[in-house]
């Protein structure tokens, strides 16, 4: 192998840039990035770039001397705009060809926005250009709508009320995160909300954004200074349409995260079998990224000795005063238990059953050793019955 | 670690001297440190945020150490060798 091409350059394509030089990889290395910044953390963009405790000079992922060592060849501000697949190369916006033995897409996901007249001036929350528009945006005397109580959603409102912005969040489920987490996890963060003065309303359906505020389904303008639409994001496979790859929810790759021979695909985009949970996923979680850039790195480098990509996927979300941390894959789960502490105080651990097996674990304010532990049931795909016991069920 | 591949390139480097930093304020708490090198990383039980055990781990720990400093979600790790 002498000219690896890694496209995105953020968590995941960094990690795969690293892996192959620590791994021994001596050939040319070209990491393509279409935003004008080194590769830079996204989680604190809704925390502490949001909420103004730190500035931009804390989120880059490495320094520029530790990104110097790696001898790259690094194309940034620059768009990957098509591939050809039985050619091996890489089409770029500024016109070059980039050749390529090895292949990893790496290239993530933008979010999901509204149509509307007032489409253009609503916020997102992805880039750090993102957070700092809307971070001068917030503050006492402003309203805020934010569209959408997802992780994301939910994060940005409550940074933003802690700022002194009077915050709407919108959300069309009935309770918010709950096939992601369970009803009863689910109402304990709308608590959260309301504990903390921001003006969550469920069940609403946001049409468009209008000219000072959203307009919902039923007509309703809810008036607002700023909007911030949070409703989930797209994969960005635009450049491999037509190149023969296998695109549906994201790049599909099978269970080494290979999409093609020598093409593999890493992160927010990828889509992959995890033979661990016998099903295949996309996740969106920081800590994904970088062991999915991790792993096809190591299978790129090392065909014969292939390993399938199969993680226990983990992430964590700040809100207000706690943090949610879980392990494991909870969606489509049948069954939730909470196995210690207790909902109502905000520090719990609960259990999550697929099957006859735990699938999963979420914590609140939970000593490490035991979230670590029930991790590790998760990792051994221990049984229900013999991790949880007889607990009588308390409904998903 | 699962998954993500475990064992790292270079087994023991002797000879090597490693220095170990973290950025505490980073640290977002998730134990994926202390999961691949025990000995070098632990976590506050308050909180879960990182506590450095070995500020220079032996040549035989270097390999699980540099994986850590990759896979931290935060970036809080950093590495320093002679
Ligand atoms: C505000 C925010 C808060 C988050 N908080 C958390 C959290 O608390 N916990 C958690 O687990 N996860 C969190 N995440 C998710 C986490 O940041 C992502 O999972 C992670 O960034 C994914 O990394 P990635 O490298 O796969 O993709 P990305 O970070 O999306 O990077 C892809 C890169 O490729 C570039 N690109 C796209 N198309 C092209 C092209 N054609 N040519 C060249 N370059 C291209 C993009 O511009 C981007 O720079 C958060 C995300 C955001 C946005
Ligand atoms: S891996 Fe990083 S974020 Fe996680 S506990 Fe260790 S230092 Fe903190």
């Amino acid at each position: 192998m002498k000219h690896v091409v890694v496209v995105g350059a953020s968590a995941a394509g960094l990690a795969a840039v690293e892996t192959l030089r620590r791994e021994g990889y001596e050939g040319t290395l070209t990491l393509i990035g279409d935003e004008p910044y080194h590769p830079y953390d996204r989680p604190p963009l809704s925390k502490q770039i949001l909420g103004g405790q730190w500035e931009p000079d804390r989120v880059p992922l490495r320094s520029a001397a530790d990104l110097d060592a790696l001898g790259l060849d690094l194309r940034l501000g620059v768009t990957a705009t098509g591939l050809d697949l039985a050619g091996r190369t890489v089409a770029l916006a500024d016109g070059a060809r980039v050749p390529y033995d090895g292949l990893v897409i790496a290239t993530g996901v933008r979010p999901r926005r509204l149509p509307g007249d007032g489409a253009e001036r609503a916020h997102v929350l992805r880039t750090l250009d993102d957070a700092l528009a809307l971070r001068d945006r917030l503050g006492p005397g402003r309203r805020l709508v934010v569209v959408g109580a997802g992780f994301l959603g939910a994060e940005a409102a409550a940074v933003a009320s802690g700022l002194g912005t009077e915050v709407t969040l919108l959300e069309p489920a009935p309770v918010p995160l709950a096939p992601a987490v369970g009803e009863r996890v689910g109402r304990m963060l709308t608590r959260a909300h309301h504990d903390h003065g921001v003006d969550l309303r469920t069940g609403v359906m946001v049409a468009e954004v209008a000219d000072g505020g959203v307009r919902l389904s039923d007509g309703t303008l809810v008036e607002a200074d700023e909007v911030l639409v949070a409703i989930g994001s797209v994969p960005n496979t635009g450049w491999l349409e037509g190149s023969g790859l296998p695109l549906g929810d994201g790049l599909e790759c099978d269970e080494y995260s290979a999409a093609a021979p020598d093409v593999y695909g890493a992160g927010d985009v990828a889509r992959w079998h995890n033979p661990l949970f016998g099903t295949a996923m996309r996740i969106e979680h920081r800590t994904n990224a970088t062991e999915q850039g991790m792993a096809v790195a190591r299978n790129l480098l090392s065909p014969e000795a292939r390993k399938p990509f199969a993680p226990v996927p983990y992430f964590w979300s700040d809100q207000y005063d706690f943090r949610i941390q879980a392990h494991g894959w909870l969606r489509g789960h049948e069954e939730v238990a909470v196995v210690e502490g207790a909902l109502e105080e905000r520090k719990f651990l609960a259990a999550y059953r697929s099957g006859d097996r735990v699938a999963g674990v979420l914590a609140v304010g939970m000593p490490p050793k035991a979230v670590r532990t029930w991790r590790q049931a998760v990792a051994t795909r221990a049984a229900w019955r013999d991790a949880v016991g007889e607990l009588v069920p308390e409904g998903a | 670690m699962s998954g993500a591949g475990g064992g790292a390139g270079s087994g023991e480097d002797k000879g090597v001297t490693m220095r170990v930093e973290v950025d505490v304020p980073k640290c977002v708490a998730s134990g994926q440190c202390v999961m691949i090198a025990p000995d070098v990383f632990d976590q506050r039980e308050e909180d879960g945020i990182v506590v450095l055990l070995d500020e220079r781990p032996a040549s035989e720990l270097h390999a699980d150490v540099r994986e850590s400093a990759v896979v931290c979600p935060a970036a809080a790790i950093r590495v320093v060798e002679k």
